[in-house]
């Protein structure tokens, strides 16, 4: 199968090792800390104070503008609200409930799409704190009611291309109808003229699993991608789908597509017909230094320390804790960071023998030009962030650069490209705004 | 635990430099061992004098200015090896120390090392070596041991040279050490190929453009036997996709690429055809080592999503 966008690599995918065990185990932490910032936008205001006792699926934090609420992801009792370790490496203020086992739950309010309007489908959306789950975390209501009547193309993104990741794989393989319902809501809401499931060749049961469910769904077309990081990234996405570029600085809306993660579109469908917000999510816990690499079905606010502990992680031999993907996550130093709406992985990875070099060299071999999605020219960006030339960067596009770390994973010489071609994006803004 | 945060990526592929610089010297045995098999084991000796000697001087160089060694990561004897292959085994051993001298620290190492360099540091000692004694570098061991002419002597004639296709593909022709045998040049090619330490996109475009240029202006009544002379004459094979390729001295974009191997190729024609010496291949990818910022820079691919891929409703 050939690859529809230029470039790309071929990591080593690993996900073999977490799809061994093929059904989930749930989750039951003693504690969650469930930040307030789990999305793009405004933080929400506590709604909830030390002692309060609270169900599964309660409303805990809300806020105004760009805001999608946070819900209590277990029964019991707030035992603390303050500041806490977040993913990002910030403190972020967030309720601290002690899990009371019992797993009650506030009744949900189940709904008929056909009686519902575009606006309470929206609203529905909103209060289940829906947000993209693949990793930008953008407020679904607002990315959906921007694509309204604005797209021809409804793309639901499966690729995964990140390795070792197999969350979305495992959400199609228990739950593709319910994905599939997710899509049918977006194509009431956007009324696009192509509905796509997209996903990567290497998902081999999650693509039969959806071919078995075509009867039901025959409005939904499965587009069936060659596996290739960054398949999954979304202007690499869109152009493989429909053949259409997204401009520089420009959103999936302005070549009228609009791509939503697999993940996301079950949430919406839990949300809108079933009631429920989203207050559990799959997240993958694998690497190396995992004993028994597995997906498990995470109640947000899980730290990552109670959920590598159950997948039996090797802590002599674990040198970085990732939050996502080993291309793109972030590696983690404190392990009481909790799992939030778009954790799709936490990883524990073994000494990187093939880490950033002590005396990095470029050879000029151009490897990682062949290998950028955005054909961009790595090698110079680098020399010219290095020499400080910002009006060089501009010329070389810098920041067209996604961070894919396609060219880091290629070069030879271990040149560390990716954080200084963020040192050069942000030498660009700067140079900008003046 | 003892938790590294470092930035993303947090895995990295397989390429590292000095397996790349292993698979070059792998790439270049079986030319070696041919040019040794009919020019004798002083092929052996020049090659092996060369690499330590290239490698010493690197060793050195890094003593003597308190620098980080750099041996290590091959390309020293990379180097060496190169020059080697463009040397005939008449070659005198004191020529060869002052060529290998030239081109690790005058080239290479006061450029600023590996990478930095603009010219190819093995072509550019052979160019130098051409001009302190030119009589060391054209003296060429026949296959019968004494001194002869090269094919492409007879070729500045405008005549075809004596031997067969056949022979001369195989190498049993006089010439430098490493230049005659296209054969164990492109098995040497094809490893690098399949190792992906070269694309096909310079070879292809040099040897494509020396093979039309010399098929359209062709010095003999024959064409075709002209241009496959051309091809497996002299060192254009060597050059094509040993020196050409060479990662510092040529241009990062594919594009870049191609016009970069058509520029070699034109000129090296041109410098058989005009020129001094009967071959070209030297100057013509010195020439072009010069342009190769000036190449990359013109030839950046279409920006994402601008030009013939901007999206009209």
């Amino acid at each position: 199968m050939k690859k529809l966008f230029f470039g790309g690599i071929h990591p080593k995918y690993n996900k073999e090792m977490s799809t061994r065990i093929t059904d989930f185990r749930t989750i039951c932490p003693l504690q969650v800390v469930i930040p307030m910032v789990q999305h793009i936008g405004a933080p929400c205001t506590p709604l909830v104070a030390v002692g309060d006792r609270v169900l599964v699926g309660q409303k805990i934090g809300d806020g105004e503008g760009l805001c999608v609420p946070v819900h209590a992801s277990v029964s019991g009792t707030v035992v603390a609200v303050e500041p806490r370790p977040h993913v990002s490496g910030r403190q972020v203020l967030a309720v601290v409930i002690e899990n009371d086992g019992k797993n009650e739950a506030v009744p949900a309010a189940e709904a008929d799409l056909d009686n519902l309007t575009n606006d309470e489908i929206l609203h529905r959306i909103r209060e289940a704190g829906i947000v993209g789950m693949g990793g930008a975390a953008f407020p679904g209501n607002v990315k959906a009611l921007s694509a309204m009547g604005n797209v021809d193309t409804l793309i639901a993104n499966a690729c995964e291309c990140e390795p070792y990741i197999t969350a979305d794989d495992f959400m199609l393989r228990t739950a593709a109808e319910d994905v599939l319902q997710g899509m049918r809501i977006l194509k009431r809401l956007l009324n696009p003229g192509r509905v796509v499931l997209a996903v990567e060749d290497n998902k081999i049961e999650a693509i039969e699993k959806v071919r078995s469910l075509h009867r039901e769904f025959p409005d939904i077309e499965l587009v069936v991608l060659p596996t290739m990081y960054p398949q999954g990234a979304e202007k690499q996405l869109i152009q493989s789908v429909t053949r259409r570029e997204v401009k520089p600085g420009q959103l999936p809306v302005s070549v009228g597509c609009a791509v939503f993660n697999v993940s996301t579109f079950a949430s919406i469908y839990r949300a809108v017909c079933l009631g429920l917000p989203l207050t559990k999510r799959i997240v993958t816990v694998s690497g190396e230094a995992i004993a028994e690499p597995q997906n498990f079905l995470v109640p947000i606010g899980t730290s990552f320390h109670d959920l590598i502990e159950v997948a039996g992680c090797l802590h002599d031999k674990t040198e970085r804790v990732i939050s996502g993907g080993p291309m793109m996550g972030v590696a983690q130093s404190d392990l009481n960071v909790p799992v939030v709406k778009a954790t799709n992985s936490v990883l524990c990875l073994l000494k990187d023998v093939n880490g950033a070099a002590e005396n990095p060299v470029c050879l000029r071999c151009g490897k990682c030009v062949a290998v950028c999605p955005m054909r961009l020219q790595p090698l110079y960006m680098y020399r010219f962030q290095k020499a400080g030339r910002v009006e060089e960067l501009k010329r070389l596009n810098v920041l067209d650069c996604m961070e894919c770390g396609s060219c880091a994973f290629t070069c030879p010489g271990k040149l560390p490209l990716v954080e200084t071609f963020r040192k050069g994006k942000q030498m660009v803004r700067e140079a900008n705004a003046k | 635990m003892n938790l590294t945060v470092a930035s993303s990526p947090h895995i990295r592929g397989n390429f590292r430099t000095n397996r790349i610089m292993l698979d070059v010297v792998l790439a270049l045995l079986p030319g070696l061992a041919v040019g040794a098999a009919f020019q004798g084991p002083r092929a052996l000796f020049v090659a092996l004098l060369s690499v330590s000697t290239c490698v010493v001087a690197e060793w050195l160089y890094a003593q003597l200015t308190k620098t980080r060694n750099t041996v290590a990561d091959g390309s020293a004897m990379v180097t060496g090896l190169l020059l080697a292959m463009t040397l005939p085994a008449t070659v005198p051993y004191w020529l060869v120390l002052v060529g290998d001298v030239f081109a690790i620290i005058f080239i290479k190492a006061l450029c600023g090392g590996l990478g930095q360099n603009i010219f190819n540091p093995a072509l550019a000692a052979r160019a130098f070596m051409l001009l302190i004694y030119p009589v060391g570098l054209t003296r060429y061991m026949g296959l019968d041991g004494v001194t002869a002419a090269t094919p492409l002597h007879h070729m500045v004639m405008s005549a075809l040279p004596t031997e067969t296709i056949g022979q001369m593909f195989v190498g049993r022709c006089p010439g430098t050490i490493g230049e005659v045998s296209s054969l164990a040049l492109l098995i040497g090619g094809c490893y690098l190929l399949y190792r992906k330490v070269i694309s096909i996109r310079i070879p292809a475009a040099y040897l494509g453009t020396v093979a039309l240029v010399t098929l359209i202006f062709s010095k003999t009544g024959d064409p075709v036997s002209w241009m496959l002379y051309s091809l497996l004459s002299g060192g254009v094979m060597l050059g094509a996709i040993f020196m050409a390729t060479d990662y510092a001295t040529s241009p990062a974009t594919p594009v870049g690429q191609v016009i970069y191997g058509i520029g070699c190729g034109v000129l090296t024609v041109c410098f058989r055809y005009f020129g001094l010496f009967p071959e070209g291949v030297t100057y013509a990818i010195l020439i072009m080592n010069a342009f190769v910022w000036f190449i990359d820079r013109h030839t950046a691919m279409r920006r994402f999503g601008t030009g013939k891929g901007e999206y009209k409703a």
